[in-house]
């Protein structure tokens, strides 16, 4: 928890493509771009840690961008939620950690998903219980923009607002990039920012790679609404090659690949 | 059994404080006494069937056993993948309760007849299906699915169904085998609101000099083995259900009936495939379309014991 969340975020980055190098399983461009999301989280503004994941008060981190279980995985292996040596197996046969995020057998993670659009009303649940029965539990929950397709994003936005839930907060890894193709090319999300607005969200639009802004996002003082930070990223970020392309979106590195990444995230 | 499910679930909601209602924009005229008593444990989801089942697990994962109500597909093939995912696969104490099971909406259209939900939940993880005959059993099934959380899915009729003859009780549990008459030639084994039109071919075999004993079975998944032990000595056995006859109960029952190889030849009485959404009209001229007669079923029994 006192680690610098930088270096959680960059040791993270170096664990995440090394397991996807031997796992040979994807979605590296999107864990690249979330990692520094999850690190601010679980290392910092999150109060979860591994001595209260069974307080019900805790704070929740709900990954619903399932896939990107690697970076999920490697935070917590950072922040000592997850023993290091659970990394090694990600993704092979009888493995704990698979693919997509799951919390069966996982500490630290609140949800299985892999399917998209899950993760938004199941916090909403976990708000709404915490507002009835008085709990300082905070839900956070962690998107793709892609996810932002799913009918459950925007039932979501209009059940939260009504609620007036704001102890929960939506932060969107704003790679602007999806399976296909950019998200603008895909379905036009733009202007994202007003679409939260008008469904009475409380917005802000930071860089997803900086830390401190996350930071003050994240822990801005609560307005009787929900929060959405749209954080803008780089798909891929930290290794070039990488960066803004939808190959890696699914692509795992070889071994000279690899080499070439680790040595860029030095 | 609309009004027992809601009569029961109140009075569970006063002795039990993690009792919590969510419900999808229906239920006018029904849920309004615990809105206003448990407004705390009470929330309208809105038109928003996915969110709803999220919601619920969300609060399932902290604390409170969560009823889902509204009516036909809306609250299990809508919202499938949330059932299977955020409800079953983490096992939480969620319970779908819809209300227009089987062609209780008959004249409202084939989007309104929930005649696929069995076969759709009983093949989920966790998840038990209970399937009430009359008000007796929707009430019972009621206090069971919070007295024993866990994912299920209750599956009421409409209201207005009569009490089954029966001893009055309210220990319907998966072991007792409802045995609502008595017959030693062939078993009638019947689910749901359907049931009761299994008395009537009881007695049509009867006046054919055909003994015939009728049971209702409620749960649905788990099949309780009692149910089996209890027709072990007829010459036949005909399932009915009002659902599709693929995958439903009937299936269900040839699926126990083949791991415990029971050579007792054995009828499935559901709605054919082909028949699905081509008819508009009352439940009860649906029935006769879709062949879930009194007469159809003594036909089916007779059949197998010629």
């Amino acid at each position: 928890m006192t680690r610098n969340t930088e270096d959680i975020a960059s040791s993270a980055r170096r664990s995440i493509v090394s397991m996807v190098h031997r796992a040979n399983s994807s979605h590296v461009g999107s864990s690249l771009s979330v990692v520094d999301v999850l690190s601010v989280l679980y290392g910092s503004v999150a109060r979860v840690s591994p001595t209260n994941l069974d307080d019900p008060d805790r704070d929740l981190v709900i990954v619903s961008k399932g896939h990107a279980a690697a970076a999920t995985y490697a935070v917590l292996a950072e922040v000592g939620i997850l023993p290091s040596e659970w990394l090694e197996t990600y993704s092979a046969d009888g493995a704990v950690l698979g693919g997509h995020v799951t919390s069966h057998g996982v500490p630290g993670v609140e949800l299985s998903t892999g399917s998209l659009g899950h993760g938004l009303p199941f916090g909403l649940g976990a708000a709404i219980a915490a507002a009835r029965t008085g709990s300082p539990r905070r839900s956070f929950v962690v998107m793709s923009d892609g996810e932002c397709d799913e009918g459950t994003t925007w039932e979501s936005a209009l059940v939260g607002a009504h609620h007036n839930l704001d102890n929960l907060v939506v932060v969107i890894d704003r790679n602007g990039i999806q399976s296909l193709g950019s998200t603008e090319d895909t379905v036009q999300l733009e202007p994202f920012a007003d679409k939260w607005r008008s469904f009475r969200w409380d917005v802000h639009e930071v860089d997803g790679h900086d830390h401190e802004a996350l930071r003050e996002a994240l822990e801005a003082p609560a307005t009787g609404a929900p929060r959405v930070v749209i954080a803008t990223t780089v798909k891929g970020k930290g290794v070039s090659y990488m960066e803004n392309t939808v190959l890696w979106h699914y692509r795992s590195p070889n071994v000279e690949q690899l080499e070439a990444a680790l040595e860029e995230l030095k | 059994m609309r009004d027992a499910f809601i009569s029961e679930l109140t009075a569970l909601a006063e002795e039990d404080n993690s009792i919590f209602l969510v419900v999808g924009d229906l239920g006018f005229s029904v849920i309004e006494e615990f809105a206003e008593r448990f407004p705390d444990r009470f929330l309208n989801a809105g038109v928003a069937e996915q969110t709803m089942l999220g919601v619920a697990a969300g609060l399932a994962a902290f604390g409170y056993k969560v009823f889902v109500y509204s009516i036909g597909n809306f609250p299990t093939v809508r919202c499938l993948e949330q059932i299977r995912n955020d409800v079953c696969y983490h096992n939480r104490s969620v319970t779908v309760v819809s209300v227009g099971g089987g062609l209780s909406y008959g004249n409202l259209g084939y989007t309104h007849h929930a005649i696929e939900d069995i076969a759709l939940m009983r093949a989920l993880p966790n998840m038990r299906v209970f399937s009430p005959a009359d008000p007796v059993e929707a009430r019972a099934l009621t206090r069971y699915a919070a007295e024993n959380p866990g994912p299920g899915y209750l599956r009421l009729g409409k209201n207005g169904e009569a009490v089954l003859p029966r001893e009055p009780h309210e220990s319907v549990s998966p072991g007792r085998v409802e045995v609502l008459r008595q017959g030693t030639d062939v078993a009638l084994l019947a689910t749901g609101s359907i049931t009761g039109i299994s008395l009537d071919a009881a007695a049509l075999l009867a006046a054919k000099g055909v003994s015939a004993r009728v049971i209702s079975v409620p749960f649905v998944k788990p099949l309780p083995g009692e149910v089996l032990e209890a027709v072990l000595d007829v010459q036949a056995i005909v399932t009915i259900e009002e659902h599709s006859e693929v995958a439903g109960f009937g299936s269900a029952i040839l699926e126990a009936a083949s791991r415990r190889r029971l050579m007792t030849p054995i009828a499935v009485v559901g709605l054919p495939e082909d028949l699905a959404g081509k008819f508009i009209g009352s439940q009860g001229y649906l029935r006769e379309r879709g062949g879930l007669t009194p007469g159809a079923i003594a036909e089916r029994a007779l059949e197998l014991i010629a």
